[in-house]
């Protein structure tokens, strides 16, 4: 299914969670919409799933108009981040409910729930209580019961936020994995850049109610169009009143047209990567910069030398306007 | 030391207070056999009593369950407008004396009052009536399932009913479905609180029952009706039989209690 978001604004009291957002979300792709906490995109997505209306604005499924269909009218299914189990069902339960609800024949709906739960590795827990699945094992069996009813389109409401690492690692690469065979549109919010790096088709980026910039991961990451998708997409350094990617940065001993110079105030051995801290000469924030092992060896660098740092011809610069919306230095 | 004088000075002024004397009422009243206390509890006078009290019992607390699974929905929604009147107004039964609810009903459903007025009109006696006191017994039991269900509802959250919705669960099977099975619990154990209350209720029934015994008495009014008539016998045997169903409840709560706690911690 295609949605349109057209001038959708919404406010809570004097918060505005949304100001004249407009998206599109392509059929069968997956999205992300990624942004900081209190940015506005849970707000969205519950506006697309009919769970919150908007103030003003259009909603369009398909070319139709939805904008006052209620939820259960939609298609939709929806994953909630605290899984929104039905504690008092068992597994088989929760996950037949949309079915039963429909009216479904008793064959189709033990068909179908069976299916499904082994699509999400469930099968064998049927007779369990939500209460007696793990954390993971309780989002997939809300993944599961949101897919019951067949929707045209799958939301998830930072559907891995309530997870530990580990598990939110597996999850992600199971959901593309499943997106792939099902090929359901997807739209998933997430405040995580890596998880939306790595399994979506498309990102949106939204920040204090407004949409950023929208695109394909590596298109984002190699041409943000301002400081905040920058900071927000992946580590970001100053370097002469530029932001740029800490390994965008070329270091050499020599000084030349446009180099920087600075002074080595730290270098952070992190296995096969090695951070380099340095404060530039003519004052400023220290400046970032990731390199190899090898690349350190064949410099010879050492704390207190001094260098010349300078962006590598192509590398993504963007001048810095104010401070860095996302003091992102996470260059490890 | 001072830790366990702390402790068994408790449990033993429990006792004193509450313990001895129930025991004592127990004592008194089969003090010479049971066939005395059988007896006393088969005249036709306590057997209209326990009537009474069990009429008025099954009809005020279908109601209350009923407005407080609503009320209490709408309160932990934020459905409700001017909540905070609403909660005060569903809090006056704890905070107010029963005898003066008693006093607003024979108030409000006597000779010249609001509602008095248009019933004698209609020729609907009210006051003085099992109705009244019926009305007095859903006033005074009014609080206990709203209570009992709106921090439990807050906890659960609007979510579960908002996946019942998006899986195309209108609002009343969302409803039935999902939040009342969630809140199962909770309603038990305020209903249980109701009947107690609706079971127990002496000041607020007093003051508009005709006081006719045989016919206007419940049993805890048939108990005091007793007491001043110089009727041991049938006072303790009818103050025994509250005591027996009450002690019935709290063993009900508690059971109630502790399997909620299980199924949480599960």
């Amino acid at each position: 299914m295609s949605i349109e978001v057209r001038n959708v604004s919404k406010s809570f009291g004097e918060f505005h969670a949304l100001r004249d957002v407009s998206v599109d979300i392509l059929p069968g792709q997956l999205t992300a919409v990624l942004g900081p906490s209190g940015g506005g995109k849970s707000t969205l997505l519950r506006i697309i799933a009919g769970l919150e209306t908007a103030d003003s604005g259009t909603v369009f499924i398909e070319g139709s108009d939805v904008t006052n269909v209620a939820a259960r009218d939609r298609g939709i299914g929806f994953v909630f981040q605290h899984y929104a189990a039905f504690t008092h069902m068992t597994v088989w339960d929760n996950v037949s409910f949309g079915l039963k609800v429909a009216k479904t024949p008793k064959e189709k709906i033990r068909g179908r729930v069976n299916d499904l739960l082994k699509l999400v590795h469930l099968d064998g827990l049927a007779d369990r209580y939500p209460s007696e699945l793990s954390g993971g094992q309780r989002q997939r069996m809300a993944l599961a019961r949101a897919l019951a009813v067949e929707p045209g389109l799958l939301l998830l409401d930072e559907p891995f936020g309530a997870l530990d690492v580990k598990v939110r690692q597996e999850l992600r690469e199971w959901l593309r994995r499943l997106h792939d065979e099902v090929h359901t549109t997807t739209i998933f919010v997430t405040h995580d850049q890596e998880e939306a790096m790595e399994i979506s088709d498309q990102i949106i980026v939204i920040n204090d109610g407004r949409v950023e910039q929208a695109g394909t991961p590596d298109g984002l990451y190699d041409h943000p169009v301002n400081d905040f998708v920058m900071g927000f997409l992946g580590p970001v350094t100053t370097l002469g009143g530029t932001l740029v990617r800490p390994h965008d940065i070329r270091v050499s001993q020599r000084e030349s047209a446009g180099t920087h110079a600075a002074v080595v105030e730290r270098l952070v051995s992190l296995g096969f990567e090695t951070r380099l801290v340095a404060r530039p000469v003519g004052g400023g924030e220290p400046v970032t910069v990731q390199l190899t092992r090898n690349q350190i060896h064949e410099l010879d660098l050492h704390v207190g030398d001094t260098v010349h740092l300078h962006a590598s011809p192509g590398a993504e610069r963007i001048a810095v306007v104010a401070a860095a919306p996302q003091p992102v230095d996470k260059a490890g | 030391m001072g830790k366990h004088a702390l402790r068994y000075g408790i449990l033993a002024y429990l006792a004193l207070l509450l313990v001895v004397p129930v025991a004592i009422v127990a004592f008194r009243t089969f003090q010479h056999g049971v066939s005395p206390v059988w007896d006393a509890l088969s005249t036709s006078n306590a057997v209209s009593a326990i009537e009474l009290s069990l009429l008025i019992t099954v009809i005020a607390v279908p109601i209350n369950v009923g407005f407080g699974i609503g009320t209490g929905w709408l309160i932990a929604r934020r459905k409700m407008p001017l909540p905070w009147l609403v909660n005060a107004v569903i809090n006056i039964p704890f905070a107010m004396s029963p005898v003066v609810i008693g006093l607003a009903v024979f108030v409000l459903y006597g000779r010249g009052g609001w509602i008095g007025t248009f019933l004698f009109a209609h020729n609907i006696p009210v006051l003085f009536t099992w109705k009244a006191m019926v009305v007095a017994t859903v006033f005074v039991s009014l609080p206990f399932v709203v209570r009992e269900i709106v921090p439990v509802l807050e906890e659960l959250g609007t979510e579960p009913e908002q996946a019942a919705e998006v899986l195309g669960a209108s609002a009343f099977q969302g409803f039935w479905r999902v939040t009342l099975p969630a809140i199962r619990w909770a309603v038990v154990y305020g209903t249980i609180l109701t009947v107690a209350r609706a079971l127990g209720e002496y000041g607020a029934v007093n003051l508009v029952s005709s006081n006719i015994v045989g016919s206007g008495l419940t049993l805890p009014l048939y108990v005091g009706n007793r007491v001043n008539q110089f009727d041991p016998t049938a006072a303790y045997s009818a103050g025994l039989l509250l005591a027996v169903i009450s002690l019935l409840i709290l063993v009900g709560m508690t059971s109630f209690s502790s399997r909620r706690r299980a199924t949480k911690e599960a």
